[in-house]
C-alpha cells in the first residue's frame, strides 16, 4: 500500500495550474474573496467546504464561466485575468457538472462523440459526403470513445438515450464525455452528489483510475469529506468564500478552523 | 377524463374529416386523390420553412420571424440573377448569398444580444424581418419577377386505367415536391449521422454543457442560420416559379406558424408532419367543407385555406400546446 503511494507521490510533477488572489462577487454577494492555490501535474486534489462555501463559483471561474473581478491565474505557465469556457475546452481542460448538463436526447454513445467534436479537422461538405477523410476520422474517434466506454463499464447502453439511464450512470457518461476530450485537467463538479456508497465507491474508483491510466490532472469538488480524504492527494478548504486551509488530508483534518467549519463552533 | 382525450377527440375529428368526402360518395376517388396529392405538394413547402424554424429555435432558442422575409429575400435574389446567368448559377451565388447573410445576423444581431430575454431577441428577429423585405427591393426591385425552372406547367393525366378519367397532375409541382422532400431527408441524415449534426443537436439540448466541451456556439449558429436560409431559398425558388416572385411570398411562409405550433417548436419531425397535415387539410377543407357550407347555412363557401391552418392551430394550442411532437415544458416551481 505505502509502496503504491509512494509511486503515486513520485508521479506528482511541477505546478500546471494556479489560481492567485481570485475574488468574484455578484452584485454585493462575495462569493470568493482572495482565493489562491495551486494544481500540480497529475494530483488528485480536491476542493471542499460546507454548502455555499464558494466551490461550485470556483470551479466556474477557471472554466470561464465567471469573470473574477480580482486575480489571477496561470495555467502552463500563462497568465490570464479571466479564461473563455471555448478557450479552456480547447486549451485541455474538461469538466463534467453537478446537475447533470448530458444531451438528455442523445444516445450514449453520441454524447461521448461530442466530447471529440475539438479534434475533429474535416470540413463539413466532406463530413456530410462521408467520404475519405472525414470517414477514417470518425472511425479512429470512434475507437478512442469505445476504449473510454470499455474503461467506464458503460458497453450495455451504447445506444440508450442518456435521460432514460439512472442517476448513477448519467453521472458516469458525464465523465466519459469529458474523457473523450483527452483532458490535461478534468474539473469535476461533486462527481460523487446524490450517489449511494456503492455508487460513491464506483466513482472513487473511476476517479483513481483515470488518474493512474491517463495520467489526467484532476480537480475535484465534494462537500462530503470523508470520500474526498480517501482518494485526494492535496485539499483546499474554502468557507464562506475564503481559503480556511490547504495541504494534505492529514493535514486539513488537523486544522482547526476546518473542524469549526464543518461543526460549527461557538463563540 | 384522460387529460389527452380533448386532443385525440380532435385527431379523430381530422381524420374522418380526411374520409368522409371519399366514404360518403361526395368526391369521386380520382378526384379525390387529386385533391390529396395537390395539398401534399403545397404541404412539403409549409415543411420546408417550417424547417427553418424549427431549426433555429431549437439550436438558438430565437422565435425567427424573419423566415418569410428570407424566403421573398432568396427568390429575389435568385429570379433577378438568373437574368444575368443559367440559373444553376444563380442558385448556387444565392446559397453564397443566404450564408453570408447568416454570418451577418449572428455577427451583427444574435451576438450582441446573447443572454437578453426572448422577447428581445424575437424583436430584433422582426427588425431583420423588415429590413429584409425593404433591403431586397433596394438591392433588387419592387416588381413581380419570374423564375423560370424550364419545365412544363402543363397538367398531366396520370393512372388513367386506375381511376375513371385518371389523375391530373401538374410536373412541376411534382418536381418540386420531390426536391423539397429530398432536401428534408438529406438534412435528417446530416443532423443524424455528421460529426457537425452531432453537434448542432448538442447545442440545442444544452448550450452551457455545449461550450463546456468546447463546441463554438457562435460558429453553431452560423451554420444553422445559413441551413435555414438555404432552405429559404429552396421554398422561394419553387413558391417563386408557381405564384411570381412578389411581396406576398413572404405572406405565404407565414404559414410556418401554424405549422410549428402544429407539429411542435422544437421539432424537426413535427414541422415536416404539421406541413403535410395543413396542406392537405386546407386544400380539403376549400374543395370539400366550403360546398358544405354553402348548402348548409348558405354562405358564400370560399377562402377556407386563408383560415383553416390558423384556426387548426388555435386548436392545438388548446389541446396540446407543445404541439404533436415538441417536448412538454414542465417548469418547476
Amino acid at each position: 500500500m505505502s509502496a503504491m503511494e509512494n509511486d503515486r507521490a513520485g508521479r506528482i510533477g511541477g505546478q500546471i495550474l494556479a489560481v492567485e488572489g481570485v475574488s468574484l462577487a455578484f452584485g454585493g454577494v462575495k462569493a470568493l474573496s482572495d482565493v489562491s492555490f495551486d494544481v500540480r501535474e497529475h494530483e488528485v486534489r480536491a476542493i471542499i467546504g460546507p454548502n455555499g462555501a464558494g466551490k461550485s463559483s470556483m470551479l466556474n471561474v477557471i472554466n470561464g464561466v465567471y469573470h473574477p473581478q480580482k486575480g489571477t491565474i496561470r495555467y502552463q505557465g500563462r497568465e490570464y485575468h479571466h479564461m473563455d469556457p471555448h478557450e479552456v475546452a480547447v486549451s485541455g481542460i474538461a469538466r463534467t457538472f453537478q446537475s447533470l448538463a448530458l444531451f438528455k436526447g442523445m444516445s450514449v454513445l453520441d454524447n461521448i462523440m461530442t466530447g471529440r467534436n475539438l479534434r475533429m479537422r474535416s470540413n463539413i461538405l466532406l463530413q456530410a459526403l462521408r467520404i475519405g477523410p472525414a470517414l477514417r476520422e470518425e472511425n479512429e474517434h470512434r475507437e478512442v470513445v469505445e476504449r473510454i466506454i470499455d474503461f467506464l463499464e458503460i458497453q450495455a447502453y451504447r445506444k440508450t438515450p442518456v435521460g432514460r439511464l439512472p442517476y448513477g450512470l448519467q453521472k458516469r457518461v458525464d465523465l466519459a464525455r469529458a474523457l473523450a476530450m483527452e483532458p490535461k485537467i478534468l474539473l469535476l463538479d461533486e462527481p460523487m452528489a446524490g450517489m449511494n456508497i456503492e455508487e460513491k465507491q464506483d466513482m472513487c474508483r473511476f476517479i483513481l483510475d483515470v488518474n493512474d491510466e491517463f495520467g489526467t490532472t484532476i480537480v475535484l469538488i465534494e462537500h462530503d469529506m470523508s470520500v474526498v480524504m480517501d482518494i485526494s492527494d492535496r485539499v483546499v478548504v474554502l468557507d464562506y468564500g475564503r481559503k480556511i486551509g490547504d495541504g494534505t488530508p492529514d493535514e486539513v483534518r488537523g486544522n482547526q478552523a476546518v473542524i469549526d467549519a464543518y461543526l460549527g463552533v461557538s463563540h | 377524463m384522460n387529460k389527452n382525450t380533448p386532443f385525440i377527440a380532435v385527431c379523430v375529428a381530422l381524420l374522418v374529416g380526411l374520409v368522409l368526402p371519399l366514404a360518403t360518395g361526395a368526391s369521386a376517388p380520382g378526384f379525390y386523390v387529386e385533391v390529396l396529392l395537390g395539398g401534399l405538394m403545397a404541404g412539403v413547402l409549409y415543411s420546408l420553412v417550417a424547417l427553418g424554424f424549427a431549426l433555429i429555435f431549437k439550436a438558438s432558442g430565437v422565435f425567427n420571424f424573419a423566415q418569410g422575409a428570407m424566403v421573398l429575400f432568396a427568390a429575389l435574389a435568385v429570379a433577378r440573377l438568373a437574368e444575368r446567368m443559367p440559373l444553376w448559377a444563380a442558385i448556387l451565388v444565392g446559397i453564397v448569398i443566404m450564408t453570408l447573410l447568416a454570418w451577418f445576423i449572428e455577427r451583427l444581431v444574435l451576438r450582441p444580444l446573447v443572454n437578453q430575454d426572448p422577447i428581445a431577441l424575437f424583436m430584433a428577429t422582426l427588425g431583420v424581418t423588415f429590413f429584409l423585405d425593404g433591403f431586397g427591393q433596394t438591392v433588387w426591385g419592387s416588381d413581380i419577377y419570374k423564375i423560370e425552372l424550364g419545365m412544363t406547367k402543363e397538367p398531366v393525366l396520370v393512372l388513367q386505367n386506375l381511376f375513371q378519367g385518371g389523375i391530373l397532375v401538374n410536373g412541376e409541382d411534382f418536381v418540386a415536391a420531390i426536391v423539397a422532400a429530398a432536401l428534408v431527408g438529406g438534412l435528417a441524415l446530416f443532423f443524424q449521422y455528421t460529426p457537425t449534426g452531432r453537434a448542432l443537436r448538442a447545442v440545442a439540448d444544452d448550450h452551457q454543457a455545449a461550450q463546456s466541451i468546447g463546441i463554438p456556439l457562435n460558429r453553431m449558429w452560423v451554420i444553422v442560420w445559413a441551413v435555414a436560409g438555404v432552405v429559404a431559398l429552396v421554398a422561394g425558388v419553387i413558391w417563386g416559379s408557381k405564384l411570381g416572385v412578389q411581396f406576398s411570398l413572404s405572406q405565404v411562409a407565414l404559414k410556418a406558424l401554424p405549422v410549428v405550433i402544429l407539429g411542435g417548436f422544437t421539432s424537426v419531425t413535427g414541422a415536416i408532419v404539421g406541413g403535410l397535415i395543413i396542406g392537405v387539410g386546407e386544400k380539403m377543407a376549400e374543395v370539400f367543407l366550403g360546398p358544405v357550407l354553402v348548402k348548409a347555412f348558405d354562405l358564400a363557401g370560399g377562402g377556407i385555406e386563408n383560415w383553416f391552418a390558423y384556426v387548426l392551430a388555435l386548436v392545438f394550442l388548446l389541446v396540446r400546446p407543445q404541439g404533436l411532437f415538441g417536448e412538454k415544458h414542465i417548469d418547476r416551481v
